[in-house]
């Protein structure tokens, strides 16, 4: 395996240079925007809020969306890794297996059908569609001997995002008056989310990757193949379905906060094997880290691209992404 | 001979399969009964053989009207997208050798809806005349990007599809950024945006639609059943089809563009209607075997065929709704491609 950093030392010094750039980057997604902010203002505003608009900028806004972007960046990194590494399927996401698109779905039956209102519950709504999708992909995913091909899985993810958009648009259509407040949920973005809904579903994310950090030995026996690591003695079935937790409470969580935000699952993940190679304890902990610095730049780099209008940070991923999804399909699939 | 119908003349001779005939014919037949019936079916139902004396020019007054200038041309909308749509799968799944794919999947759709957007978004206080030029260069230009994407010395069915895919992705991403941020009046926009996303063929006119698809289709259905003897080559692999002596990759191209371009014109006139570029070729392949010169035919028969039906459901199931017939479609297709996955689940 050719990967950048070999030895243990430089993958620790990784990490923390990783961890250095977040506190720059969450930091960073404080102080710029339209109003600029300096470090004082930040601290006091923790230390000694006084009611004051940089105050309440800084922690009704910023504060929250650095919050937000950095935990759906780290989730949805994690719930990439873990899908690729069980569907051994290199371009396995969210965002191309019709988890975004069930997520609006849900959001848009339950506001047709039980006038479903106000951002928490239509977060709860899509989590709970995130998940449902998440596990129909699941067992398409393996159906058959040994799983599908990368393109069938790769398909039926396509499949199921039209079949999801077509009924949330024909629910729309015939709603009417639903618009203004389910459009917000087809575009990801981590700009006006509410502190709340961060709360609301930090608690399943952090259980969730800290499942995944524990899981990681496990993952790593896994991926010599099923039948090896059944001869190894692991119940491969229980560690496929943990994973599967995993990823339905990172996917749905990341959905629920931001909305869909394509390619952050196939990029980091990726750039993760490139830098420290397929060992799970070393990926994950790097999936962590690199996917929040990602989506935390790419919503910084959103606010400026067409300034002083901001661009839905999950535009900028799906154009970011483009290159290295072509990358990988073009080496053939293979990871 | 059996099976086989010759046909010989001092110029040309044909083989025709005699059970392809005969499907061809009984699908003519389910066609036409469902022009008379969805002609039929409404707010003001006429019966039958009241539709049938109208359209054979025997009719009365207010029959007539709402024959000529309400309902058929709906109906010979349905039929020229849904004949497309059929024809475009079954050639982009010949192209790719993969029977789970569709102009839809691979983004192709989606281009058109992005050019649509763009065009409901910045010009329709203009013009809506446009809009279905506007629809098929954005499949055009999604087509050329995933094209060149793919292209490394040719292109391989996988990386098209693959990058296809990505592509959508992104497309996607990119028009409902549009409706959102760039909508001054937002739910008129958006009414009009997502209607042409999910796909419907409300309101359509003589003129406008009718005019503007049927050349199209009467030039390009005939070429595609012309090529249907190269998607048998192709079919073969790159090797094999390469050494009886096709020049693969112009011909694969020259497929692909009869394909998008057939996908693209539906797309303008109907909106992008899902999953009949997944169906039609199936169901032709259950039916008549894999021959692509029975395969084309049959497809563009059964596209129209599930359209007619979807859009009379669309229309009539949920009066006075008019729900776009691409809700239907989807709703159909989803399951039928999930019991394709199950099916083909061994091998590539």
């Amino acid at each position: 395996m050719h990967n950048v950093l070999t030895l243990r030392w430089q993958k620790i010094a990784g990490l923390l240079a990783a961890l250095l750039c977040l506190a720059a980057f969450v930091f960073s997604s404080i102080v710029f925007g339209v109003a600029d902010i300096s470090l004082r203002t930040i601290i006091e505003s923790f230390v000694a809020f006084n009611g004051s608009q940089e105050h309440l900028i800084i922690q009704t806004a910023r504060w929250p969306r650095a919050l937000i972007a950095a935990a759906v960046g780290a989730a949805l990194a994690v719930a990439g890794m873990l899908m690729q590494g069980i569907t051994r399927n290199p371009l396995a996401s969210p965002s191309l297996f019709g988890i975004n698109a069930g997520a609006a779905f849900f959001i848009v039956a339950g506001v047709a059908f039980f006038g479903a209102s106000g951002l928490s519950t239509m977060a709860t709504l899509a989590f709970i569609g995130a998940a449902c999708t998440a596990a129909v992909v699941y067992i398409l995913g393996s159906i058959g001997t040994d799983g599908l091909t990368p393109l069938k899985i790769t398909l039926a993810g396509a499949a199921l995002t039209s079949f999801f958009s077509s009924l949330s648009l024909g629910l729309l259509l015939t709603g009417g008056q639903t618009f203004d407040q389910v459009l917000i949920w087809f575009v990801g973005s981590v700009s006006g989310r509410d502190i709340h809904i961060f709360n609301a579903a930090a608690p399943f994310m952090g259980v969730a990757l800290l499942g995944a950090i524990v899981l990681s030995r496990h993952m790593n026996v896994l991926a010599l193949g099923d039948d090896i690591a059944a001869g190894l003695g692991q119940k491969t079935a229980y560690i496929k379905l943990a994973a599967a937790i995993i990823i339905v409470l990172l996917a749905g969580g990341s959905v629920s906060m931001a909305g869909p935000i394509a390619f952050i699952g196939i990029i980091v993940p990726h750039l993760t094997r490139y830098l420290v190679g397929n060992d799970y304890r070393w990926c994950i902990p790097y999936c962590i880290l690199l996917g929040s610095n990602l989506l935390l730049a790419a919503d910084i780099g959103s606010r400026f691209i067409s300034y002083p209008k901001e661009l839905p940070v999950g535009v900028m991923t799906a154009i970011i992404g483009i290159p290295f999804f072509v990358y990988i399909a073009r080496k053939g699939g293979k990871a | 001979m059996g099976q086989w119908l010759t046909i010989r003349g001092r110029a040309f001779s044909f083989q025709l399969n005699k059970r392809t005939m005969l499907v061809i014919a009984l699908l003519l037949l389910a066609n036409a009964a469902a022009v008379v019936i969805c002609v039929g079916m409404g707010s003001q139902r006429i019966s039958p053989l009241a539709v049938i004396q109208t359209l054979l020019g025997h009719g009365d007054g207010p029959n007539t009207t709402i024959i000529y200038n309400l309902r058929l041309p709906r109906v010979l909308i349905a039929i020229l997208v849904g004949a497309s749509l059929g024809v475009a799968g079954a050639l982009l799944q010949g192209i790719v050798r993969n029977p789970l794919t569709s102009p839809d999947i691979i983004g192709i759709t989606g281009g058109a809806s992005l050019g649509a957007v763009i065009f409901i978004i910045y010009f329709s206080h203009l013009t809506i005349k446009l809009l279905p030029v506007s629809a098929v260069i954005g499949a055009f230009a999604a087509a050329i990007i995933i094209y060149a994407f793919a292209y490394r010395g040719g292109v391989t069915p996988m990386r098209l599809v693959l990058i296809g895919i990505g592509i959508a992705t992104a497309i996607t991403a990119v028009t409902y950024m549009l409706i959102i941020t760039a909508s001054f009046t937002p739910t008129a926009v958006a009414v009009k945006a997502f209607t042409f996303m999910t796909g419907s063929i409300y309101g359509v006119s003589w003129t406008r639609d009718v005019a503007t698809l049927l050349p199209w289709v009467a030039v390009l259905l005939p070429v595609a059943f012309f090529f249907a003897r190269h998607l048998n080559v192709q079919e073969l692999g790159d090797e094999v089809a390469g050494s009886v002596g096709s020049s693969v990759q112009r011909t694969r191209l020259m497929l692909l563009f009869i394909s998008v371009a057939l996908a693209g014109a539906a797309v303008a006139i109907g909106g992008a209607i899902n999953f009949i570029g997944l169906m039609a070729p199936h169901i032709a392949r259950k039916l008549v075997g894999p021959s692509y010169g029975g395969v084309i035919p049959v497809s563009a028969l059964v596209g129209s065929l599930v359209l007619l039906l979807a859009d009379l459901i669309a229309r009539t199931a949920f009066v006075p709704l008019d729900i776009p017939a691409g809700v239907f479609t989807a709703a159909i297709g989803a399951p039928f491609f999930i019991f394709l996955l199950y099916r083909h689940r061994k091998g590539a």
